[in-house]
């Protein structure tokens, strides 16, 4: 699905990462994990070719990011579901008509009609398909973000700390439909800090953490 | 042809992607506005410079005064001798010696109404009006040089050449005007698009992070910007045609200053002003849009 191969970046003369490397596999689930500055959100942006690695090579689904044009790219977005930590709504948009977006730019926006209601109820948010994302909570921008995320179908979804902004059950919840997606074959990439969602994940899925600290990205083990 | 409609009437949901931005549009209407105004104003200038040209020139090309030297001894026969050679002229469709009273006409605003004209050596002037094709002025100026001698045939050249020079310079000066208009429309709408896409540069963001191509996104700004201009050309237009038709009428000698304004068929101009005005904002939009779209990967 995506692979990075040697890949280096930084910003200005600071160096997040100079030789690393990751497979995401067809169906897998990955946690992210590392300190704070360690490069996670850049990893993830690399992933879904929002930038661009100063070295080494970054495949999205078998082609070379850096040989595509942004045409291209965009067409590769449709294939990733992007979850951000503020969500990224059009605030002048219902939480509905954000949703939708993705079907839309694609000119889809015909299929949004049955998919959408089953969708935001499978998120819980039935009720406030109407309400722009301002006015609705952390938790609920996060579940909406997610259905946004999904709603094309997408083979790979990629999420940087989808629990940030909300409380335990909250992200129980949230950590539950990533599952779901996955055992529907999704591919799963989340960037957290939270151990114990992903303590909590182990049990219910076969889950892969890698820990990116000093530049290097290793698999965490026992300490988990 | 599904470019046209995509245009007119777009995708409402695409559309909806990118937010109102009050300033930007109703500055976009109101330049728009008052520049198909002003274009208005300069294609009626222009129009009616190279009506009033054209005008001149047909009727000094057609007529010629031929002068008989002031010789009261011998005007008659060199009336007749002239009349003869005109009237035996291919090409000389009619000629008519002056009167008395006609040459008095033509000399009163210089030298008042009470010109003694009898008392003065005056010389006799022909009208000569060509018919078809017109005559060999050369060939004329020859035989009448045998046979009338003295005699001066002017053929307006001297006249007619500056005018039609200072009239086509006019006429120049309108249509560049009315490029220049055009040129400023450019420069305006893609002022307003730059401001317009770098107000939204988090909406453009949010859209390629879920997959829109730079065409979706550049499409929404392109429709919105050729529509407001096309609509304030619309009623600027409108408002210089209301002001044209009002102006006052020109007489039947052509008088520049006094008829500005359409004829006929040139009442259909300005209806092209809004058209080019949303071209120019289509283009222009269109530009700045994959420029900033470019710029912002």
């Amino acid at each position: 699905m995506i692979e990075l191969e040697n890949v280096a970046y930084g910003y200005g003369d600071n160096a997040l990462f100079s030789q690393l490397s990751l497979t995401l596999a067809p169906g897998s689930f990955h946690f992210l994990t590392g300190p704070s500055g360690a490069g996670k959100t850049t990893l993830l942006r690399l992933c879904y070719a929002d930038l661009r690695a100063m070295k080494g090579k970054v495949r999205l689904f078998g082609e070379d990011a850096a040989a595509l044009d942004r045409d291209a790219v965009a067409m590769s977005r449709r294939r990733i579901g992007v979850v951000h930590q503020d969500c990224q709504f059009l605030d002048h948009l219902s939480i509905a008509e954000n949703i939708a977006l993705p079907l839309t730019v694609s000119g889809r926006a015909n299929e949004a009609a049955g998919n959408l209601q089953e969708l935001l109820n499978w998120v819980g948010l039935g009720e406030q398909a109407d309400q722009l994302p301002p006015e609705l909570s952390g938790g609920e921008r996060q579940r909406a973000a997610l259905a946004r995320a999904v709603i094309v179908s997408p083979d790979v979804i990629i999420a940087d700390e989808p629990t940030g902004n909300v409380d335990w059950e909250m992200s129980q919840r949230l950590l539950s439909l990533l599952i779901e997606l996955n055992k529907m074959g999704k591919t799963i990439l989340i960037a957290t800090h939270d151990l114990t969602m992903i303590r909590a994940a182990k049990s219910d899925v076969s889950a892969r953490v890698l820990r990116l600290k000093d530049g290097q990205l290793l698999q965490a083990g026992a300490e988990l | 042809m599904k470019a046209l409609l995509d245009l007119l009437f777009g995708d409402p949901q695409a559309d909806r992607s990118v937010p109102q931005t009050g300033t930007t549009a109703r500055l976009t209407v109101f330049v728009a506005a008052v520049m198909a105004f002003l274009a208005v104003i300069a294609l009626a200038v222009s129009l009616t410079t190279n009506r009033v040209a054209s005008l001149w020139a047909e009727e000094l090309a057609q007529s010629a005064t031929l002068r008989l030297p002031a010789d009261p001894a011998n005007a008659d026969a060199l009336l007749l001798a002239a009349l003869d050679v005109l009237e035996t002229t291919p090409g000389v469709s009619r000629v008519r010696a002056l009167s008395q009273d006609e040459q008095k006409a033509l000399l009163e605003p210089w030298f008042g109404p009470d010109l003694p004209l009898d008392a003065l050596p005056m010389p006799q002037l022909i009208e000569v009006v060509a018919g078809g094709d017109g005559y060999d002025a050369e060939g004329l100026r020859a035989r009448l040089s045998a046979q009338v001698p003295g005699a001066i045939l002017d053929d307006h050249t001297a006249w007619r050449e500056p005018l039609l020079e200072a009239a086509s310079r006019v006429r120049l000066i309108g249509w560049t005007v009315i490029i220049l208009i055009g040129a400023t429309v450019a420069a305006m709408i893609t002022l307003a698009a730059q401001a317009s896409l770098a107000a939204n540069v988090r909406v453009i963001s949010v859209l390629r992070l879920v997959g829109a191509k730079d065409a979706y996104i550049a499409r929404a700004f392109v429709r919105r910007f050729t529509l407001r201009a096309g609509g304030g050309a619309i009623v600027g237009t409108l408002f210089g045609v209301i002001v044209v038709s009002l102006m006052p009428k020109g007489d039947a000698s052509g008088s520049l200053l006094m008829g500005v304004g359409f004829e006929g068929a040139e009442w259909l101009w300005p209806l092209l002003i809004p058209l080019l005005a949303a071209i120019v904002a289509f283009f222009a939009t269109r530009a700045a849009a994959f420029r900033r779209l470019k710029e912002q990967t």
